[in-house]
């Protein structure tokens, strides 16, 4: 075998641990977290956003209660609005508590989802939902900060559509990472999270 | 006097399950359960879902669909994988087995109307033309659930039922 192909492979073999080690990161739910949870303490981070009145968002505006935030875009057909549909769901049933929550819609489609678009599109949500748009380096530094995975893939027709992470995050009030709720997960389930978070606060 | 087996299979199915505004029949196939979800203001996408079950002994094939409220229609599929969820769009269209039943539904196989004309509204059922291979085309109407919901409203109980 030659150095250069051997060089390759060590690279390829590499690039799988450290994919494993995300993903295993990723998985992490708030029960897997009492030991200690050094692996997902980098998750979040500074960021700055544009909200649906055209003003200013940061990190700084969450502090103080813990936060839901997931991402995505309005063109996206099913697992978006099925994800904003679940969590306007999961707020109504947390009744008072729910109060004690910030709840953000992220677009990564900077191209196309302005404070105007995603204004009008959580409007059919629970108004508690924020949506935040960013300029790209605003959405790349904040998928970063997250570890949310998206990439836009063009399509057919010259237009493009996003594969991108599609889990709620969890925050707690002062912005460090509690967990997950995945795509697909029993509702009770995500109100169990919710609930344990809210009581945090 | 005898009756072929499918034929007591489909009266068996007929009398058991009440009869369903919405489902239709082409051929041999049972195209059931159309719907769509309403869209948010200035959505330009949404998603179509129906089951689609193929009796004859020839293999079928969802080739394209149309509807006049959308500028493309497209067959696609989506995949989560890790927590990544990845569209698709299926230029070759959606295999309909002999024998088998292939389900449309959130989360996998849809129909992807995009470039909305108008915003698809809630309880009014839209048109939508399917175009199969061999048992040709259909004019059917989605049912319209609410934007995001995890299925068509009045089917919910049934698939409730279904799982326990
Ligand atoms: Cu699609």
């Amino acid at each position: 075998m030659s150095r250069r192909a051997l060089s390759i492979l060590a690279g390829a073999v590499l690039a799988l641990v450290l994919a494993i080690v995300a993903v295993a990161t990723m998985n992490l739910s708030p029960s897997g977290q009492s030991g200690g949870g050094s692996g997902t303490a980098d998750i979040g981070g500074a960021f700055t956003l544009t909200g649906e009145d055209g003003t200013i968002v940061t990190e700084a505006d969450f502090v103080g209660k813990p936060t839901a935030i997931f991402f995505g875009f309005t063109f996206c057909p099913d697992v978006c609005p099925t994800t904003l549909y679940e969590l306007s769901g999961l707020i109504e049933a947390l009744g008072p508590d729910a109060d004690k929550l910030n709840y953000a819609f992220v677009s990564v489609d900077w191209q196309r989802d302005g404070p105007a678009e995603l204004a009008r599109y959580t409007s059919s949500f629970d108004d508690r939902i924020r949506g935040l748009a960013g300029t790209e380096e605003q959405i790349e530094a904040i998928t970063k900060a997250y570890r949310v995975y998206y990439k836009k893939i063009p399509t057919d027709d010259g237009d493009y559509t996003i594969d991108h992470t599609a889990s709620v995050y969890l925050m707690d009030g002062e912005g460090g990472f509690v967990g997950t709720l995945s795509y697909g997960e029993a509702h009770d389930s995500m109100l169990e999270k919710l609930k344990r978070l809210a009581a945090s606060a | 006097m005898r009756f072929p087996t499918y034929t007591l299979i489909a009266a068996m199915l007929f009398a058991a399950t009440p009869a369903l505004a919405g489902d239709y029949t082409l051929g041999k196939l049972d195209i059931d359960r159309p719907w769509t979800r309403a869209t948010p203001p200035g959505a330009k996408a949404a998603g179509g879902f129906v089951t689609i079950a193929n009796s004859s002994a020839e293999d079928d094939r969802l080739v394209s669909a149309s509807a006049i409220f959308a500028g493309r229609v497209e067959l696609h599929t989506m995949d989560m994988t890790d927590g990544v969820m990845k569209m698709r769009h299926l230029p070759d269209g959606i295999p309909v087995p002999a024998g088998e039943t292939v389900s449309l539904a959130p989360g996998g196989l849809h129909v992807m109307f995009m470039e909305l004309k108008e915003p698809i509204s809630e309880a009014t059922p839209v048109p939508v033309s399917l175009t199969f291979e061999k048992a040709g085309t259909i004019e059917i109407e989605m049912s319209v659930a609410k934007p995001g919901a995890p299925a068509p409203e009045n089917h919910k109980h049934m698939h409730d039922e279904g799982k326990n």
